[in-house]
């Protein structure tokens, strides 16, 4: 016999369902008067340091349709690469943002400021990017993924260098549409399926 | 708490193709998911305080009921505590519900269920967790419903949640069912999870103890999250 090795097991997760913007964007379904303060609406206020984008992007499923009733949520670093809660952050920037699909077309549209290129130990850093999870009916599990940016180098990212798969690595880089606007689609299947996370 | 996140045990959460569950299989990647060590990037995550919260917010008996009534059910006490793997409560997160009221039917403009809608009663709330990582909040037990998965297919009463733990890679939504409910063994979504015993964790427990008599009766949810490897000796930094 060995010792007991008493550990608390992880809560599996569920699927959201399709009814999850009564709980977290109730105002995309007609929740009227909710006494809540909806969050991840600002995601770098008017003082952010840092130059501001847009960001519209889509979720597509295999048979190729938009996802309309799913929600995303990001997560970034301030225009130094820091994040908030870390010390010397921009305390403009809360990092955070959630956003519904449109409800007919599908899209998801964001202001932001562009997020610093993030330290990771020794001297290392990873290129400019906003983190991504991805809840909808019919996914079991929030899937995880990255939005990087067109014009940055991603060829010295020691965490993207672990992808076997270098093609694949652009189904995470946003289309620039114009000054400081960017276009990322994530495909949940199929020929250019985004790259999630387990991580 | 900083540190690398611990990955992912197999098994526990649900495969995210599961062709009985009939939306997950256009919505699942069919390639693998990419692990490595986490980053700052996965380490940190969004914190919301107390000054977020009004003072309903943890009550969907009151939160959307006109002045002078309550929404009409079951009335229920859900508490419980949030917790790492590294059995270490999570104080101060965000635990996000939304429910179907106590007909089966959710206030959203895309449910057109024959049950009636409540007049008095939303459906969402919202709690923060305490110095010990427990949280309570009162509601109506929520009615089943039928859904068009198949021909004759019913959910379980059951409560959806949004942790958030105090980094972006602790992130979990999930669902509470109720003890005793013989829809579980039934449901296409609840039997998504593979291993028996990590679906019976989304199982609240009756919990007579905290039952208020004449009033309501409570369920006991414990949640886990993702812990972080503890960084070099955490508790004792002079080292071994």
């Amino acid at each position: 016999m060995v010792q007991k090795f008493d550990k608390p097991i992880l809560t599996p997760s569920q699927t959201a369902g399709p009814y999850v913007h009564i709980g977290l964007a109730p105002e995309a379904c007609g929740i009227e008067d909710v006494p809540f303060e909806t969050l991840g609406r600002e995601i770098a206020g008017p003082e952010a340091k840092g130059d501001r984008i847009k960001i519209t992007c889509r979720v597509v499923d295999g048979g190729d349709l938009p996802l309309r009733d799913c929600l995303v949520e990001t997560w970034q670093a301030d225009a130094a690469g820091i994040y908030p809660g870390q010390e010397g952050a921009d305390p403009a920037v809360s990092g955070f943002g959630r956003m519904p699909a449109d409800f007919t077309t599908g899209e998801i549209t964001f202001e932001t400021i562009k997020p610093g290129a993030i330290a990771l130990s020794g001297d290392r850093k990873t290129p400019p990017h906003i983190s991504f999870w991805i809840f909808a009916r019919g996914i079991n599990h929030g899937l995880h993924t990255r939005m990087y940016f067109p014009e940055d180098d991603l060829s010295g990212d020691p965490l993207l260098a672990r992808i076997e798969h270098r093609d694949r690595i652009a189904t995470m880089v946003a289309e620039a549409t114009g000054p400081g606007e960017y276009r990322f689609e994530i495909r949940l299947q199929g020929a250019g399926e985004t790259v999630f996370f387990d991580i | 708490m900083t540190g690398r996140l611990i990955p992912r045990e197999a098994g526990i959460h649900p495969p995210l193709f599961t062709p009985t569950y009939k939306t997950s299989v256009l919505r699942s990647p069919e390639r693998a998911l990419i692990a490595f060590d986490s980053s700052p990037s996965e380490e940190t995550g969004p914190t919301f305080g107390h000054v977020k919260l009004g003072a309903l917010d943890n009550d969907l008996l009151l939160n959307y009921a006109r002045p002078g009534t309550s929404a009409i059910g079951e009335r229920i006490i859900v508490h419980g505590r949030l917790l790492d793997e590294n059995n270490r409560p999570i104080p101060n997160a965000l635990i996000e519900i939304w429910q179907a009221n106590a007909g089966g039917r959710y206030r959203h403009k895309k449910d057109g269920y024959l049950a009636a809608l409540d007049p008095d009663f939303g459906g969402c709330g919202r709690t923060i967790t305490g110095a010990d990582g427990s949280y309570a909040f009162r509601t109506v037990k929520p009615g089943a419903y039928p859904w068009p998965n198949g021909p004759n297919e019913w959910r379980p009463a059951h409560i959806h949640f949004s942790i958030f733990g105090h980094s972006f890679g602790q992130r979990l939504i999930s669902q509470m069912y109720f003890e005793g409910d013989p829809l579980i063994a039934r449901c296409p979504i609840a039997q998504t999870i593979p291993d028996k015993a990590a679906l019976d964790r989304l199982v609240a427990a009756l919990d007579m103890s905290e039952t208020k008599p004449m009033d309501a009766i409570a369920y006991r949810f414990d949640i886990v999250l993702r812990g972080h490897r503890q960084t070099h000796f955490e508790n004792r930094p002079e080292g071994m």
